[in-house]
């Protein structure tokens, strides 16, 4: 006879340094409830199986980008991934990868906030501020609002094969916050040092898995894509026309 | 504090298809090299006179020759396509839709085709 | 170990980063540090959806604003910090503008603002249905060019150093490592957000646990207000997730079972297709959560698993208004309640949203603490009074940041050379307390979660939307016995890497404080104002009360009157 599962196993990654020399699985059973995001089943575990479980979280609303993990393989926001769609499991929730982990699914970010600064990600206006506000069209600002959309989450980094072979690569999130305040109509910032950098966007090959994986639609493949051909035009102008003319 | 650094696998490129697909892609610089070198033979085999360029067709149609230029074929294709579907991502036109960019980089490219084909077959 | 800055600001939401940045405008020379203990962009600051208030459009004026906010107050605003802050708000809201804040717009390119609950005037400034979120992250990136801000990311303030009346700096764990550090500092500005996990149902995010309101009460500040608890009318059952006010600025209806816009038995106004202003949907939220509680009395709610609800109509708004206007809406319903609200119908219910009190501050966002101020939500000036309207706390962070973070600017270059020793002293008491507090623990016996859980019920079963001197008497005392059982709760983690559960043992610490001081206040008005309702007193009493509660540690409650300076108490008239 064929009942409904009522619980589902979490199968979670636990490391602790100096207790633990590399990360192992353990395995919770926990309620299976159609509203339950893979998170709850984690504050289930915190608060009535194990405490010494560490993960982080805040707005349990897809937001604030603090809950990214590893979910079956895939990078995903904790809070807005549901247990009933890994059903009848087990689920597998890992760190981020590409990321050093300090602790059980807790992983060091340090790494692209040190980057985050180098893109400049502030609008950087010359001449007259104005008495009022600047005007912008919804057109105008269409250019560039997806890439506003970035929540840090990490997952782009996550799924980037280039990130985990080259640590130095600036990565999908900042380079698309870069070319935020590149496309708005307000900004007269020049990036092209650091995003036109070998660092920068001639690191990326293409994969496009950055897209995919971004739970909020800001597409820094396309972000990059498109600031290849702005960069490699700009270089062009510079190879060709004499200093004055150029812009 | 010691963070544990998760090792990347050497297989890290089968774990997912559109990891392959990239590594496919990487990988076709070497056979759009090889055309390269294949067309200078072409090039130097015509300038050494007719039966030069006879050895050159024999050589050309014979077994390994002729299944590395399949295979390259395969290769710079999967290029070109996976190429012209950055396109519209790269070169963002106002007013202008998506596929219109992506089309309009097939029709150059079919155009190209048959210009060069014209002078060579005429 | 030990570190010195000129001021710490503890918290990177909204309030704390634009008062370090007023800190760096004003006087550059001097060192500044923002501990937080989750990255600036992780505050709960960056779930604000419908907008932030402020008089920009043609037709409107600041008296208005001012008007609209003291009797969305219901008068226990002080006057004078309103006057302040409507008159600051825009320049405010301008600057994040030309800092690069993607605020929707007009077709002609310029600042388009929507209704928003209790405002007689179109003022709210929006950014689609992500207000909070494009705010904090203009706010933090714009930071990032400010390399004379020193942040401690991921850093929990436990206590704050204070010595005869005067605060000397706060001592805070670096979660990565266990570090604990002394920070000394000449001021330290408190912008650590709300405490509305207090409760169980509620929109705030894990973090906003009431830590800043228990540092400084701990440190002598008393606070202010604190019975005032804003319940939102339009939150998910279960998850407790917002469902923005916008939703019926842009139209949105509340249907009772029966389909009823049932807010035109309230007292609210007559419905209309239309939305008008200060009106039915349009109300202020204490009103309308007040009205959800009679129709469940009635039995024209919808019984779920996760409580009662209503619904929100936005069908007639079609798809094209939902996705431009109201995508994150659209997003959040479709993600946590598996519906489409272009097709469906949204439930919702009462959940609790927001603080109007705090730590008792001035207009500057001085408290009565030597060099410790406040800002935000943890702050109480007060211009939100008995009852906050929507969309007035965003521009709040930015007014009353920018105000104490000058004010503490000024309060260092003024100040007299002290002495620290009894500084680091409790530094080093703090740090041999931090350490016995886990060994302390190993052999307890309760669950940190189930005492929490306790206290969540207690508060919402004794001081919810309606209670009453019965209800809040044993809430009080409840909440003493979970306070004995907090001593014997169980810490099972001993490790000193990225320990959650000692932060969850110390947040449950500062939660305890905070409810009780709730409760305390609550059960002294014997009054009903605003979003606090005494049904065993149900007018309100200006005669008596027309007076902020101030708390003092342990739970002692005194009054302040209130400043009135040019709208005497009136009725609070909607929909008519
Ligand atoms: C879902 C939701 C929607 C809202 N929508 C609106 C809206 O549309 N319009 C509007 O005007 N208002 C809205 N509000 C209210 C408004 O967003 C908040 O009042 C405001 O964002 C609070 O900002 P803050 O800077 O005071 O605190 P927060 O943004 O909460 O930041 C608190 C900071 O303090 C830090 N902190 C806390 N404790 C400690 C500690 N012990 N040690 C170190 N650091 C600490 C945190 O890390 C964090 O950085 C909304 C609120 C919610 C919950
Ligand atoms: S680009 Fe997308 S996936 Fe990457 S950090 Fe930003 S929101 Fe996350
Ligand atoms: S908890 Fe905030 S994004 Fe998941």
């Amino acid at each position: 006879m064929a009942r409904k599962r009522t619980t589902i196993t979490m199968e979670v990654t636990r490391f602790r340094p100096g207790e633990d020399s590399e990360p192992t699985l353990q395995s919770y059973e926990v309620p299976l409830r159609k509203e339950w995001a893979v998170l709850d089943g984690l504050n289930h575990i915190k608060d009535h199986l194990d405490g010494t479980l560490s993960y982080r979280w805040s707005c349990r609303m897809g937001i604030c980008g603090s809950c990214g993990m590893t979910v079956n393989g895939k990078p995903q926001l904790s809070c807005a991934t549901f247990l009933v769609d890994y059903a009848p499991g087990p689920v597998r929730v890992e760190p981020l990868r590409n990321f050093p982990v300090i602790r059980d699914l807790v992983v060091d970010i340090s790494d692209f906030m040190t980057k985050l600064p180098k893109v400049k990600p502030w609008l950087i206006h010359e001449g007259e501020t104005p008495e009022g506000e600047f005007l912008q069209t919804p057109q105008e600002m269409d250019e560039y609002k997806k890439y506003s959309m970035c929540i840090n989450c990490m997952l782009c980094y996550s799924a980037c094969p280039v990130y985990a072979l080259e640590p130095e690569f600036l990565g999908p999130a900042a380079i698309a916050l870069g070319q935020r305040y590149n496309l708005d109509s307000r900004d007269d910032g020049d990036r092209r040092d650091v995003l036109a950098s070998a660092e920068g966007v001639w690191a990326c090959t293409f994969v496009g898995e950055c897209s995919t994986a971004c739970p909020k639609g800001v597409d820094p493949a396309g972000a990059i894509q498109r600031y290849k051909l702005t960069a490699a035009v700009a270089a062009l102008k510079d190879f060709l026309l004499p200093r004055g003319a150029r812009r | 504090m010691s963070a544990y650094r998760q090792p990347v696998s050497t297989f890290w490129w089968l774990h997912q298809w559109s990891y392959l697909l990239f590594v496919l892609r990487e990988l076709s610089s070497v056979f759009v090299a090889w055309f390269v070198v294949y067309l200078l033979l072409a090039v130097s085999a015509i300038a050494d006179g007719p039966a030069a360029y006879q050895d050159f067709v024999a050589w050309s149609g014979g077994g390994w020759v002729l299944v590395l230029n399949v295979v390259a074929l395969a290769f710079v294709l999967l290029h070109a396509v996976t190429w012209f579907a950055l396109a519209p991502k790269a070169m963002v036109v106002p007013h202008v839709p998506p596929w219109v960019v992506l089309v309009g980089h097939y029709l150059a490219w079919a155009v190209l085709s048959a210009a060069v084909a014209w002078l060579v077959l005429r | 170990m030990t570190a010195f800055h000129n001021i710490v600001v503890v918290g990177g939401g909204g309030a704390g980063l634009r008062a370090a940045v007023a800190i760096a405008e004003a006087n550059p020379l001097l060192s500044v540090a923002i501990v937080s203990k989750v990255y600036p962009m992780r505050s709960h600051t960056v779930s604000a959806e419908g907008g932030a208030a402020a008089v920009i459009a043609e037709g409107d004026t600041i008296d208005e604003h001012a008007y609209d906010t003291v009797s969305g107050g219901d008068w226990l605003t002080d006057q004078d910090a309103v006057e302040a802050f409507v008159e600051e708000a825009p320049k405010e809201l301008l600057r994040l503008e030309h800092q690069g804040c993607p605020w929707s717009r007009r077709p002609d390119g310029h600042i388009a603002v929507r209704a928003f609950g209790g405002m007689k005037k179109k003022r709210t400034w929006f950014a689609a249905d992500k207000t909070g979120f494009h705010l904090l992250h203009t706010l933090f990136q714009t930071s990032l060019s400010c390399s004379d801000i020193v942040r401690y990311d991921e850093w929990f303030v436990t206590k704050l150093l204070s010595d005869e009346g005067r605060v000397h700096g706060v001592v805070a764990i670096e979660m990565a490592t266990g570090r604990i550090e002394t920070i000394i500092a000449n001021a330290v500005i408190v912008c650590t957000g709300g405490c509305g996990r207090v409760f169980p149902f509620t929109t705030n995010a894990n973090i906003k646990t009431g830590d800043g309101m228990a540092l400084a009460y701990r440190a002598g500040a008393p606070l202010k207000d604190m019975e005032f608890v804003q319940y939102h009318p339009t939150g998910l059952p279960f998850t407790g997730i917002l469902i923005t006010e916008a939703t019926r600025a842009e139209g949105g209806w509340l249907l009772n079972k029966d389909g009823y816009r049932y807010l035109q038995d309230y007292d609210l106004g007559k419905p209309t297709p239309e939305p008008v202003m200060r009106s039915m949907e349009l109300g202020p939220r204490d009103r309308l959560s007040q009205a959800f509680m009679h129709e469940h009395a009635k039995g024209r709610t919808i019984d779920t698993p996760y409580g009662p609800v209503v619904h929100l109509d936005l069908r007639h708004l079609g798809a094209q208004v939902i996705d431009t206007k109201l995508p994150f809406v659209r997003e959040l319903c479709s993600k946590y309640e598996r519906i489409d609200p272009v097709k469906e119908l949204i439930p919702v219910r009462p959940v609790v949203h927001y603080m109007m009190g705090g730590v008792h501050t001035d207009i500057n966002g001085a408290t009565p603490v030597e060099g410790l101020y406040a800002a935000g939500e943890v702050a109480c000036v007060s211009i939100n009074g008995a009852n906050r309207l929507g969309s007035n706390s965003l521009p709040e962070l930015l007014v009353f940041g920018a105000r104490a973070g000058q004010a503490a600017a000024e309060y260092v270059r003024t100040l007299q050379k002290g002495s620290t020793s009894a500084a680091y002293a409790q530094g080093r008491d703090e740090e041999r307390r931090l350490t016995k507090e886990l060994r302390k623990h190993d052999a307890g016996t309760e669950r940190i979660a189930d005492i929490r859980t306790e206290m969540q019920t207690t508060m919402e079963d004794g001081a919810g939307i309606y209670r009453d001197g019965d209800s809040l008497d044993k809430a009080f005392v409840k909440l003493h016995e979970l306070r004995e059982r907090f001593d014997r709760a169980a810490v099972d983690d001993h490790s000193t890497t990225f320990n959650t559960e000692l932060v969850a043992l110390l947040e449950l610490d500062f939660m305890l404080d905070i409810a009780q001081s709730i409760v305390a206040c609550a059960i002294k008005r014997t009054e009903s104002r605003g979003a606090h309702q005494r049904t065993d007193f149900p007018k309100r009493d200006d005669e008596k009360f027309l007076a902020h509660s101030l708390v003092h540690r342990p739970n002692k409650v005194e009054y302040l009157p209130v400043t009135i300076t040019r709208w005497p108490p009136g009725e609070r008239v909607y929909g008519r």
